[in-house]
């Protein structure tokens, strides 16, 4: 078995550096790296290029390292939950590049994969196609988008063991699994980090090959955007 | 003139036994509420889960089980999870038989705008464009007119666009339209709306074929 673990946060993030390109999975909130998120917020680290499917919330997730002005670009699918991004935009502080929800997980996926580039029909005929190469197949008009490039993918994950898999919960798979093994090197904190060989290996959803930090999270807040419930009958 | 709930009524009616169903944000997720209950339908959320239930007991709630509108929600027996890449997948692959968003605006041709106001508002796309560039059968819920009364309803969008040709029907608080070859077709009218007032409210020409019957809600 190769160990992946590492023994904090800390150690986790050696080696990220201002200007660097980092992937940070989640939706909304739900599955977000916070232990890491955290840990960069107070670091003088900055100028990062984040790619990412939101920015988080004003005082949560990556609106943290908005608000500390470490982020220079976001590559994004839906920013609408955060005024200081929107301030940052407005202004020109912020660079924002957005990008259809599916093309930013197939980016990543492709990286992941090993494939520089593919063809997608979303966005065909918008702004977002503008300068892209554009191709007909069986009737259909496409657009070429390449894989990303980063240098850390972040990713968050409920159980994992020392070899680096992992095994996500509910709908905080999301971007997490698209994104592990997608950058150059993959830290994934979880939140309980179990000895070797006691997952089941039919149940890993990411196999520890994609993982090259691992480390138990000190404490998750697991914040909920929009708590919505129903009345009991 | 219909009500947000009564609009969401009305799109119910187009939801068929077996079909996978994505819900948008807003009216859209409201539909889910009154679709029949003899009939078999799994809605799916593109931020990874199909076979999604109703918004969970106070007390209950998960913050690692919610759809794409950063709602808590819960499962039903027979659902799925996954990862974005894969829920897109589904839709892309045009395993999803009905998708129903909400709409800025929607010309004559089927294009639809909904993601961006320059100058205004930039909230993103998100799952949008890839929704309504794969799926075969798109419904807007959207309201005819603005708050300044003008039509959304227009011969061409003067928005940034979200997707082209791609709006099959339309359900307003006025109206219900189909987009054709030739334009808009009026197919029924709110209950207590005239269709002089359904043509003065719209931009684009409507295509009007003999009596407009009332919807049924």
């Amino acid at each position: 078995m190769i160990t992946k673990k590492v023994n904090n946060v800390q150690d986790a993030i050696k080696g990220i550096e201002t200007g660097m390109t980092i992937m940070f999975g989640g939706f909304g909130l739900c599955g977000i790296p916070e232990n890491t998120i955290a840990a960069l917020v107070n670091t003088s680290i900055s100028d990062l290029t984040c790619i990412s499917n939101n920015a988080g919330v004003d005082d949560f997730g990556l609106g943290l390292l908005l608000q500390k002005k470490q982020i220079k670009k976001m590559i994004s699918s839906y920013v609408g939950e955060n005024a200081e991004f929107e301030r940052q935009m407005l202004s020109g502080e912020l660079e924002v590049e957005l990008t259809p929800q599916g093309t930013l997980a197939e980016r990543c996926r492709a990286a992941q994969a090993g494939i520089p580039a593919f063809f997608t029909p979303a966005g065909y005929g918008t702004e977002v196609a503008e300068g892209k190469e554009v191709r007909e197949f069986n009737g259909k008009m496409h657009i070429m988008e390449q894989a990303f490039k980063a240098d850390f993918s972040i990713v968050k994950a409920w159980k994992g063991d020392e070899a680096g898999n992992l095994i996500f919960k509910g709908t905080a798979r999301n971007f997490n699994a698209c994104m592990a093994g997608a950058g150059k090197i993959t830290i994934a904190e979880v939140e309980e980090l179990v000895p070797v060989g006691t997952l089941d290996p039919n149940q890993i959803h990411i196999p520890g090959i994609m993982v090259q930090r691992i480390f138990q999270g000190e404490k998750f807040e697991k914040r909920i955007e929009q708590r919505t419930v129903r009345k009991r009958a | 003139m219909l009500t947000k709930e009564d609009i969401a009524k009305r799109i119910a009616k187009e939801v068929k036994d077996r079909y996978f169903v994505n819900l948008g944000i807003g009216i859209p997720t409201l539909v889910a509420n009154y679709v029949r209950e003899d009939i078999a339908v799994e809605f799916q959320s593109e931020n990874g889960v199909l076979g999604m239930g109703p918004f969970p007991f106070e007390g209950e709630e998960d913050a690692d089980i919610i759809n794409a509108g950063k709602q808590t929600i819960t499962t039903l027996p027979g659902a799925s999870f996954f990862d974005s890449a894969f829920s897109f997948g589904m839709i892309r692959s045009q395993k999803v038989d009905l998708t129903i968003l909400g709409a800025m605006e929607v010309s004559e041709n089927g294009d639809i705008a909904n993601w961006k106001i320059p100058g205004k508002m930039v909230k993103g796309m998100g799952g949008a464009m890839d929704l309504v560039a794969s799926a075969e059968n798109i419904i807007v819920a959207m309201m005819h007119v603005n708050k300044a009364g003008e039509s959304k309803i227009l011969k061409k969008c003067t928005l940034p666009l979200t997707g082209v040709g791609c709006v099959k029907k339309i359900v307003t608080e006025l109206a219900v339209l189909e987009v054709t070859e030739k334009g808009f077709k009026l197919l029924e009218r709110a209950p207590g709306v005239s269709v002089e007032h359904i043509i003065a409210s719209t931009e684009a020409e409507l295509i009007i074929e003999g009596e407009i019957p009332e919807m049924d809600i």
